[in-house]
């Protein structure tokens, strides 16, 4: 899996985006002027920046520019995800969708667990691998579950992550799962430098692994641990790959960025649950609408008493812990 | 043309010189090689060629980054003492001062280049290119503040030197307005700094409103330190004289910043020991060690040591005036701050990480090596500016040493014929 991504060559079909991939324009100046003053950037410095940086796997002409995801021109857009889709399917040798579904109105996502339910046996680490497909070497998880002493109660300092899942439950102990809480008030967002990261209208928290510069400010803000960098490239082989791919998500990441999880984003705009939710074999995990009054997160909230982790850090998580029974 | 004999005159003064002096060059360009080395290997296969993980995300690049800022920032901050104090000579104290900072932030800006997973996204930086998150992300505020900083200094020194080398006197109105605003810009290149660390809530150990006034303290510490030594250094080989006055007084000031360094660590000590809450843990990783891991634990109570017996000798005026035991507090001083402004301040923020995980960094072979490259480069750039600089403040070398082909074919043709 050492293939690289291919580096197109200006003029061909890689600059052929060229054309409207304008940005905003400068003070004063016409979206013409701005567009030719990118494209003569453009190929300027894309001549000088492919020679020079052949050698980084991940390295495009096409991105070099290119204007913030969120006001990217639909038509843009689309060309972008067409391009990714050749990659992925090229470097994987099987037919991959990048997709970019968009939040539906009127939907804040939130999430559940039953703490007094969780037996810590990592189903949903490795489902949520398999779903998101993270890297299986060096391996790369989103969901960490904190083994905890019932004497102690939830204590980071004396939790332990690293425990064997074939005993669990261990008598004495209680397990807590912790992933991204896709936090109403992301410490995560305000630190990134490029703006590479960002909250969608229904509250999920995602990272553009094209314009992510890897600096990893927002690993140190992020109070849980949500955060995983692509400390090598990340291996993956084709036959786990999950084809079905969200842009903002689970499409294959080049190394040197960040990644987090989404709530499945690929599968929950378009109604699934999150593969956590549906793997966990107690039931511990509930997914839904936070703003409509019929859904089951909005239920247990109602009937059960939920709590928030470090909720002294003001980052108003939309990930509720509860105790069911 | 006038520029054009400037920079041809500095290329004169760069390529000649002493044995020693190309020794010194060719040693530098050695590491620096060794440094491409040791990145090439990171670029190729990522990050992962470090010791950074997920648990401890930021290691030694950062905590050099830091240190460095804190170098760059005092060394500028040091014209305010020369003014203050009236030493001759003021220009050379302020220029040398400044090409320190100009060394210091190179390297600074290397060491966060190294650190960053994508450099090749730069751009990403440029206002209106990239998509820059100011004014919300401090690191996109420090990136401004250096570069600016970096330019500035460049300025100062650039007009400085270019209108000594035409025999002319400087622009007043251009050079004090320059300088001046220099001074606010070193505090505040250092502030922000503090501030990227600062600001996050995630990381106990540094989420104190001490850190920066702590970062300027030490800094005023490890600045003037290495300018002290250099100016030793450079009356004994260069024309350059500075009275032993204007070194004992820096000696002096030096130690009232390590006095009030100490006092704001010993505050933080007291804070976190007396309330003994779950953020004590981050000090304790750091001075005891906890569950048995004690990496840093050693490096801790040296940078402590150093920095007390630095303070005890600059404080005693006999030790002071004493130029063996003042250059081994500058030694004592400049250990004690690399480690505490270095390793010491970026390894316990992440140490327990934010879910409890203890992991003990400890940097990598290609780490060292591109350390110690970005180090070598900075020293280069420094001995290159000193090299230029020297010669022409003290008036030996000026317009009238550069002579281009056609000054010569000029020369000849106008000079009357030999014999
Ligand atoms: S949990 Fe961490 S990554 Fe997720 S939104 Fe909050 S701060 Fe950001
Ligand atoms: S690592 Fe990427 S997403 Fe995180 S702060 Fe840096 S650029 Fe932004």
């Amino acid at each position: 899996m050492s293939a690289r991504r291919h580096l197109p060559v200006i003029g061909s079909d890689g600059g052929a985006g060229a054309d409207d991939a304008s940005g905003a324009p400068l003070p004063g100046e016409t979206p013409a002027a701005a567009r030719s003053r990118r494209q003569f950037l453009r190929s300027a410095m894309g001549g000088v920046a492919a020679a020079t940086l052949a050698g980084c796997g991940s390295f495009d002409l096409d991105d070099l520019f290119r204007k913030h995801f969120t006001e990217l021109p639909p038509e843009e857009v689309k060309k972008l995800l067409a391009r990714l889709e050749r990659e992925y399917t090229a470097k994987f040798g099987k037919e991959v969708k990048v997709a970019n579904t968009a939040a539906k109105p009127g939907v804040q996502f939130g999430y559940g667990l039953d703490l007094s339910r969780c037996i810590g046996c990592r189903r949903c680490v490795y489902a949520c691998v398999r779903e998101n497909n993270q890297s299986r070497d060096p391996q790369i998880q989103w969901i960490r579950v904190l083994e905890m002493e019932k004497e102690k109660g939830i204590d980071t300092a004396e939790s332990n992550q690293y425990y064997d899942a074939a005993e669990v439950p261990r008598p004495g102990h209680f397990y807590m799962p912790v992933a991204c809480h896709q936090c109403r008030n992301p410490p995560c967002v305000k630190t990134c430098p490029v703006r590479a990261t960002w909250q969608e209208p229904d509250g999920i928290v995602v990272v553009d692994y094209n314009r992510c510069v890897g600096c990893r400010c927002c690993m140190a803000a992020c109070p849980y641990g949500a955060r995983h960098f692509n400390w090598g490239e990340p291996h993956l082989p084709p036959a786990d790959l999950n084809p079905n791919t969200h842009y903002l998500g689970n499409r294959p990441r080049p190394k040197g960025v960040v990644e987090k999880c989404t709530w499945c984003i690929q599968r929950t705009r378009v109604g699934r649950y999150p593969a956590c939710v549906e793997i966990c074999p107690v039931g511990a995990r509930k997914f839904g609408n936070l703003l409509d009054p019929e859904s089951e997160i909005r239920y247990i909230m109602e009937h059960k008493r939920v709590f928030i982790f470090k909720e002294e850090l003001n980052t108003q998580p939309k990930f509720y812990y509860f105790y069911a029974t | 043309m006038a520029v054009l004999k400037f920079l041809l005159g500095c290329f004169k003064l760069i390529t000649t010189g002493s044995k020693a002096y190309k020794a010194w060059v060719v040693f530098l360009l050695g590491l620096i090689g060794v440094g491409i080395h040791g990145y090439a290997h990171q670029f190729s296969h990522g990050l992962i060629s470090t010791a950074m993980r997920d648990q401890v995300s930021w290691g030694f690049y950062i905590g050099n980054f830091t240190f460095l800022v804190g170098v760059a920032a005092a060394a500028v901050m040091l014209v305010i003492p020369a003014y203050v104090y009236h030493w001759e000579p003021i220009k050379e104290v302020v220029i040398l001062g400044e090409l320190l900072a100009i060394s210091a932030i190179t390297m600074c800006l290397c060491f966060v280049m190294a650190d960053m997973g994508h450099p090749e996204r730069l751009w990403e930086f440029i206002p209106y290119l990239g998509s820059i998150n100011f004014p919300r992300s401090l690191l996109a505020w420090d990136s401004m503040v250096l570069n600016a900083y970096l330019v500035l200094n460049l300025l100062v020194v650039g007009h400085l030197l270019f209108k000594a080398f035409m025999g002319q006197h400087y622009n007043k109105k251009i050079v004090y307005p320059l300088v001046l605003l220099s001074i606010p810009a070193a505090v505040s290149i250092h502030t922000v700094t503090a501030f990227l660390y600062n600001g996050l809530i995630a990381r106990p150990f540094w989420n104190a409103a001490i850190l920066a006034p702590r970062f300027i303290a030490s800094a005023f510490c490890s600045g003037p330190a290495i300018l002290l030594i250099l100016f030793q250094v450079l009356r004994k080989t260069t024309p350059f004289r500075i009275k032993n006055e204007a070194i004992w007084k820096v000696a002096e000031l030096m130690a009232y910043a390590m006095f009030f360094n100490l006092f704001l660590e010993a505050a933080e000590v007291f804070k976190e020991y007396y309330s003994d809450t779950e953020h004590l843990l981050y000090m304790r990783y750091l001075y005891t060690g906890v569950h048995g891991h004690n990496t840093l634990v050693p490096y801790a109570w040296t940078a402590l040591v150093c920095n007390i017996l630095a303070f005890l000798i600059f404080l005693h005026p006999k030790t002071r005036r004493n130029f063996l035991t003042l250059n081994l507090g500058c030694l004592l001083i400049y250990s004690g701050v690399y480690i505490e402004k270095g390793m010491g301040l970026v390894i316990p923020g992440m140490t327990p990480d934010t879910l409890g995980e203890i992991y003990e960094y400890s940097p990598t072979i290609t780490e060292l090596k591109v350390a110690a490259g970005v180090f070598a480069l900075g020293f280069l750039v420094f001995t290159l500016l000193v090299k230029i600089a020297v010669p022409i403040v003290m008036g030996q070398f000026g317009i009238n040493n550069v002579r281009t082909s056609r000054d010569e074919a000029l020369a000849r043709s106008t000079a009357p014929a030999s014999h």
